[in-house]
């Protein structure tokens, strides 16, 4: 009887997390995948092929699209951790008590504006008559207006701006667990600053890498807002496309076989690199 | 000041802010000893070692390494090593990459890092367990790693920072008796820091007990134990029972007390210049007390004294005994003697004691 008990009451508790999985992402999903394999033959007729996907391989327009996706977040990816890295260390390893929590809070504070109200910030600071090139005229270094928008070093200020928080808060954490004789340590056996990070730091800290890597790496490859806002009409990202596709060609049956390539290659670059760094997911979540 | 002395400090001190950490400590260590700074929680002892190691720089006087001032060389140069109180293993690395960490940043050579890496784990006696990893150890054995770790680069002196304070008790005891013997093995200097007694007096040749900043004294474990110089040392090393008293006659190098209680007692001043009227503390160690039930047996002894056994703390060979003196209503500890004379001692029972008056040390009762 008892453990009749507690299995309705695991029932009911997984009951909120089960229907939630189900109809926001399980359902749509299937739902997705069945549209994007209707190759539409007539007015109101449709066949089922594989002929959308074989759009996006036949298509260069498309793959390239997806290259230049890929590897412009792979390299938003390597930015926000180049500069999240030293950000997370010092919060976590130089400060303490209130300087710590305040500086935490700082890089939490862009959050609490919307993406897209941020991304407008942006536009303000580099467009053409925006405050920069008023800036760098008035100081005489430039002497007409520049358009600092819509190409791609500004859609990679936003991106890794946009990322800057998801990078952080993984490495603080992880950076906070290492102990601060281990440091000592490395220093006290004769190491220099260089091979104690090499050695102890990063191998301490990779969990944190990884995963702030991996949600980085996903939210810019899915980001639409910023590359669309900073970029304009050529930005030529992939989210973009899906985009038109649905609201603008009314050609669900492509944008869905879209969505799903952006979500099997995305998984296939993430996969690819966790076995290039020899990480596995387990072990990065696990800890 | 002998030159050939490992570690020299001249007047060092350490400030924070508004607080004095370490005054002036001067002191050598000559190669090849044992040193132990001990002293409470606080006294200022884990800051002289981190200042030896370079962790922090000293707000004045000067450290000296085999007669080079230290002064100015980063932690990562000075030729001294530390084991850390939690050990600091490096838990992403095996215990051979741990030993080897230190070889590796000085540049020595893949082959000869794995050969002298295996050396030094057999001779902590660890050999074979280069590929495994840190956790699969038991603490004793990472104590011997972190040890093995230091040893490897030969550092002039070796710093350990309470290093068996996380062990368990039996453990510690073990572990005391090993660190002597790997001392000696590998005849480096070690200095040591702990708040426990027993450790400092097992295992060190010199001992320097520290208090407020400053070294009350340095001594032999039995020079501090029975000489003790100060009543921080006094009271700190080794159990006592403490006195307040009034000295009535100064004699020469014996004093007549008189407690607040009214007992008058013989003492010897501990070198204090002591006078008429001065007031002091009083030390006699449980073990100076001799005990009889019969008051003839005690007779002969300086000081004496009756009362009642107020209990009895059983603990094989450190017995003790608690009893409650008849004239002043005050406890004493007094040691028990494992004879069969004393074996069916129980709560209540009458009790005569007596110590002699050079056991009975006397210091200046600090102002205020």
């Amino acid at each position: 009887m008892a453990s009749d008990k507690s299995r309705l009451g695991l029932i009911l508790l997984m009951a909120p997390l089960a229907i939630w999985l189900m109809t926001l992402i399980v359902l749509p999903h299937v739902g997705m995948f069945l549209v994007s394999l209707q190759e539409k033959v007539g007015i109101r007729q449709y066949e089922t092929s594989l002929a959308n996907y074989a759009v996006f391989f036949n298509e260069p327009l498309y793959w390239n699209t997806f290259a230049r996706t890929a590897y412009m977040s792979i390299t938003a990816t390597v930015l926000t951790l180049l500069i999240g890295f030293p950000v997370a260390y010092y919060i976590a390893k130089l400060t303490r008590g209130r300087t710590k929590t305040t500086l935490f809070l700082m890089c939490l504070i862009p959050f609490w504006v919307s993406e897209l109200v941020r991304t407008f910030g942006w536009m303000i600071l580099l467009r053409e008559t925006g405050v920069l090139s008023s800036f760098l005229q008035y100081i005489g270094v430039l002497a007409g207006p520049v358009e600092f928008l819509y190409n791609d070093a500004a859609i990679m200020t936003g991106l890794v701006y946009t990322s800057m928080l998801f990078m952080v808060v993984p490495l603080v954490t992880t950076l906070d667990s290492l102990d601060d004789s281990l440091i000592e340590a490395g220093y006290d056996l004769g190491g220099s600053s260089f091979s104690i990070l090499r050695e102890i730091v990063i191998p301490h800290a990779m969990p944190g890498i990884v995963s702030g890597c991996i949600v980085v790496f996903m939210l810019s490859l899915g980001n639409y807002l910023t590359p669309i806002l900073l970029g304009g009409k050529d930005s030529l990202w992939f989210t973009g496309l899906i985009y038109d596709q649905f609201i603008t060609r009314f050609n669900w049956e492509l944008g869905s076989a879209f969505g799903f390539l952006l979500l099997g290659l995305s998984s296939l670059i993430v996969f690819l690199a966790l076995k290039l760094s020899g990480q596995s997911l387990g072990k990065t979540m696990g800890r | 000041m002998p030159d050939n002395a490992d570690l020299e400090c001249r007047a060092i001190s350490k400030s924070f802010d508004d607080f004095q950490a370490v005054k002036e400590v001067s002191f050598d260590v000559p190669p090849g000893t044992f040193f132990s700074i001990l002293g409470p929680s606080g006294c200022g002892k884990t800051t002289l070692l981190r200042m030896i190691a370079g962790f922090q720089a000293p707000s004045g006087g000067d450290l000296l390494i085999k007669g080079k001032s230290m002064l100015n060389v980063p932690p990562n140069k000075r030729p001294v090593s530390m084991v850390f109180q939690h050990l600091a293993l490096f838990p992403m690395m095996s215990i051979g990459a741990n030993v080897g960490f230190g070889l590796r940043q000085r540049g020595v050579n893949k082959v000869d890092i794995k050969k002298q890496v295996e050396r030094v784990l057999e001779r902590v006696g660890l050999g074979g367990v280069a590929d495994r990893p840190v956790d699969s150890l038991s603490g004793g054995q990472k104590q011997r790693v972190a040890i093995a770790r230091c040893m490897v680069l030969e550092p002039d002196v070796l710093l350990l920072d309470e290093p068996l304070g996380a062990l368990d008790l039996k453990l510690r005891e073990h572990m005391k008796i090993e660190l002597k013997k790997l001392q000696s093995e590998f005849n480096t200097t070690f200095v040591y820091i702990t708040h426990d007694q027993s450790e400092a007096l097992v295992m060190s040749d010199q001992i320097a007990v520290m208090n407020h900043g400053v070294f009350e004294q340095v001594g032999t474990a039995r020079e501090l134990y029975y000489h003790p110089t100060t009543a921080f040392v006094a009271g700190f090393v080794g159990e006592a029972n403490k006195y307040q008293a009034k000295v009535q006659v100064a004699g020469a190098g014996s004093l007549q007390l008189l407690t607040r209680d009214g007992v008058a007692l013989q003492g010897v001043d501990a070198g204090e210049g002591l006078k008429e009227g001065d007031m002091t503390q009083v030390f006699v160690r449980p073990e100076a007390v001799r005990l009889s039930r019969r008051q003839e047996d005690i007779g002969n002894l300086g000081n004496t004294g009756n009362g009642t056994v107020e209990s009895v703390l059983f603990n094989g060979a450190n017995s003790q005994l608690i009893l409650r003196d008849s004239a002043t209503g005050s406890e004493m500890s007094v040691a028990l003697p494992q004879t069969s004379e004393f074996r069916d001692l129980s709560k209540g029972d009458p009790i005569f004691f007596g110590w002699e008056p050079d056991q009975t040390r006397c210091y200046r009762q600090a102002a205020g």
